[in-house]
């Protein structure tokens, strides 16, 4: 939890005094910025253009030409994954966003009104627990018919009741404390109250959730993609190479291993951040130093 | 511990209620008309009319969900369109395959898993902790379809060992366990990793306690204060991870049982998707709602035993 708003000068002192030291901090924002760049990069440039089917060079192996050699279509598998981050990278933040969006509002709503409000959400937060998240994405992907943006609805909804659950527990924690009752003393109501104080002292928690989330919606849109129900080609993604990879495995080792790794590079990377984050954030371990 | 367990199992019946409504709400306002993906796009208008009669689709919405619920609570979960044969038997026929699958890959991880987390615990701050953990954050990272892949290009393609695919039946028991055991692996890694990784967190916080270094004060040998009094209480967050774990796996062989083409329950409600077979995801999804709910309450009272605590309420 962040020290109240006026010491916060030395709170960031402080917490990049902490990042530089995280082993896995820093070795996970390192990881995260590149792959972030990879995808910013290939909106301007990309080895060899991935809408360009040249069959003269399909199922090639690995080369100076193509490092990471090409597919049954002849396409660049290197430029594919650049490419491809795009997507993933898209649908993961845009499906944390919609959680955030809906899922802090309403647990901050129910740890400020309590009572029957807060049973409600919370029980209709274990409904929505009680379904399994990729077979509901599924559902949802193929019953609306699959493509990106139902797949960051699908992966979205299930951000939902996450955040709902973390942002009521961090401000349920608030709520007692003294700073907030000398806020409600001076005639502030709940919702002020929340925008000004709660929402800045769960800020942390909700940002190393939003890690987490984020690399499981890379995990879940791969899945998807995978299934055909993600971003539909000729847009690169993930998932979908590795299932068109699949059935030349035995021929083409290589293009189910680039994409793959990709993710999971991309997956670790953002473990190790959201890890490094909750170790210099968490107020346990803070106290003791 | 009478409160406690009517308080569990009331908010189980509430879960599965609202489930339900849910379930039938979302599939039955859906685009796309079975009795049309039936007879297909040139039936005649009588055809489709009288075939939606038969289905009982013409009733109001409220009679549909009450004789839907009301099978299902006798076991009559309704007719498949595509399989024309009962969803009821298609579920056990293909729970044959899901079930011993998600068993398998949870025993899987949990012999790698326990003992993994409980040694890099006991280790904090070592080597053998670094490595183990490091080891357990890849495999969090790794897409469990992805690693099947590549566990088939290596014992199916490169080494013959077992095939890469399709299940023979459990007439002989051998080969279905070797059609069984490359799925239950890829699925097993990434619920290890996550498994060890709680395992470790809970086992350091357990030992931290008092009573760890009472024991250890009074000469107690090092593997019966770490397996008999620290893992004791360091069960409950296991315990929770295991059971969401289990209700994942269920479903969660999904995608596996496409990448292996198994006929379980993933497969069979995949398809029932992409048919618009609407009465077996109705009834796939339930059975699995229900199982997850299920798991819950039995993780929920396993938490009374293994805490006197809980018990006293």
């Amino acid at each position: 939890m962040t020290m109240p708003a006026s010491s916060q000068p030395d709170d960031f002192r402080h917490f990049l005094h902490q990042a530089l030291r995280s082993g896995s901090f820093m070795t996970g924002l390192i990881i995260t910025l590149l792959i972030a760049a990879m995808a910013a990069l290939s909106f301007i440039w990309t080895p060899y253009d991935v809408t360009n089917l040249v069959v003269a060079n399909r199922m090639q192996g690995l080369s100076a030409a193509h490092p990471f050699g090409t597919d049954h279509l002849g396409r660049d598998i290197l430029s594919m994954i650049m490419v491809g981050s795009r997507n993933s990278i898209a649908v993961a933040i845009v499906a944390v966003g919609i959680g955030m969006g809906i899922g802090v509002p309403l647990g901050c709503w129910a740890a400020a009104r309590g009572g029957w409000l807060d049973e409600v959400l919370m029980r209709f937060n274990d409904v929505v627990f009680a379904f399994p998240a990729l077979l509901s994405a599924i559902m949802i992907t193929a019953i609306f018919g699959p493509g990106a943006v139902n797949a960051i609805i699908a992966i979205g909804i299930f951000n939902v009741p996450v955040f709902a659950r973390v942002a009521r527990a961090g401000a349920l924690a608030l709520w007692p404390r003294e700073f907030i009752l000398a806020a409600r003393a001076a005639g502030k109501g709940k919702a002020l109250i929340t925008i000004e104080h709660i929402l800045p002292n769960i800020a942390s928690i909700l940002l190393v959730q939003g890690t987490i989330q984020f690399a499981l919606g890379i995990l879940a849109e791969a899945g998807l993609s995978y299934l055909g129900l993600g971003a539909q080609p000729p847009m690169p993604s993930w998932g979908r190479m590795l299932f068109d990879a699949q059935t030349r495995m035995m021929i083409a080792p290589n293009q189910a291993i680039f994409p793959g790794l990709a993710i999971v590079i991309t997956v670790l990377g953002l473990n190790l951040l959201g890890d490094g984050l909750r170790d210099i954030l968490d107020p346990r371990l803070r106290r003791e130093r | 511990m009478t409160a406690y367990l009517f308080k569990r199992l009331a908010i189980a019946l509430a879960t599965l209620i609202v489930a339900s409504v849910v379930v039938f709400a979302v599939l039955e306002v859906l685009p796309g008309d079975p009795a049309r993906i039936m007879l297909g796009m040139n039936a005649s208008p009588e055809a489709l009319e009288s075939l939606r009669e038969q289905m009982g689709m013409n009733q109001p919405l409220i009679t549909r969900y009450l004789n839907w619920i009301s099978g299902m609570a006798i076991g009559d979960f309704g007719r498949s369109y595509t399989y024309s044969s009962p969803v009821i038997e298609l579920i056990a026929e293909r729970i044959t395959v899901s079930l011993p699958l998600a068993i398998m890959s949870l025993l899987l991880s949990t012999i790698i898993a326990i003992p993994v987390g409980i040694f890099a615990a006991s280790r904090r701050g070592k080597l053998a902790d670094t490595i183990s953990m490091g080891a357990a954050q890849v495999g969090v990272a790794v897409p469990n379809f992805w690693f099947a892949l590549l566990l088939i290009y290596i014992f199916a393609v490169a080494l013959r060992l077992v095939p890469a695919g399709g299940f023979p039946g459990w007439g002989d028991w051998w080969q279905a366990l070797k059609a069984l055991i490359l799925p239950a692996v890829a699925l097993a890694l990434p619920q290890a990793a996550i498994l060890a990784r709680v395992t470790r967190s809970a086992m350091l916080d357990v030992l931290g306690e008092d009573y760890i270094r009472t024991a250890h004060a009074k000469g107690m040998p090092r593997h019966i204060v770490l397996w008999r009094h620290a893992l004791r209480n360091a069960m409950i967050p296991v315990l929770t991870v295991l059971g969401l774990q289990f209700a994942f796996l269920l479903a969660g062989t999904i995608i596996i049982e496409n990448v292996f083409y198994l006929p379980g329950l993933g497969r069979l409600v995949f398809q029932a998707i992409t048919q618009r077979d609407l009465i077996v995801v109705e009834g796939v999804v339930m059975l699995l709602v229900a199982s997850v709910v299920a798991v819950n309450l039995i993780v929920d009272l396993l938490y009374a035993v293994v805490d006197p605590r809980l018990r006293a309420r």
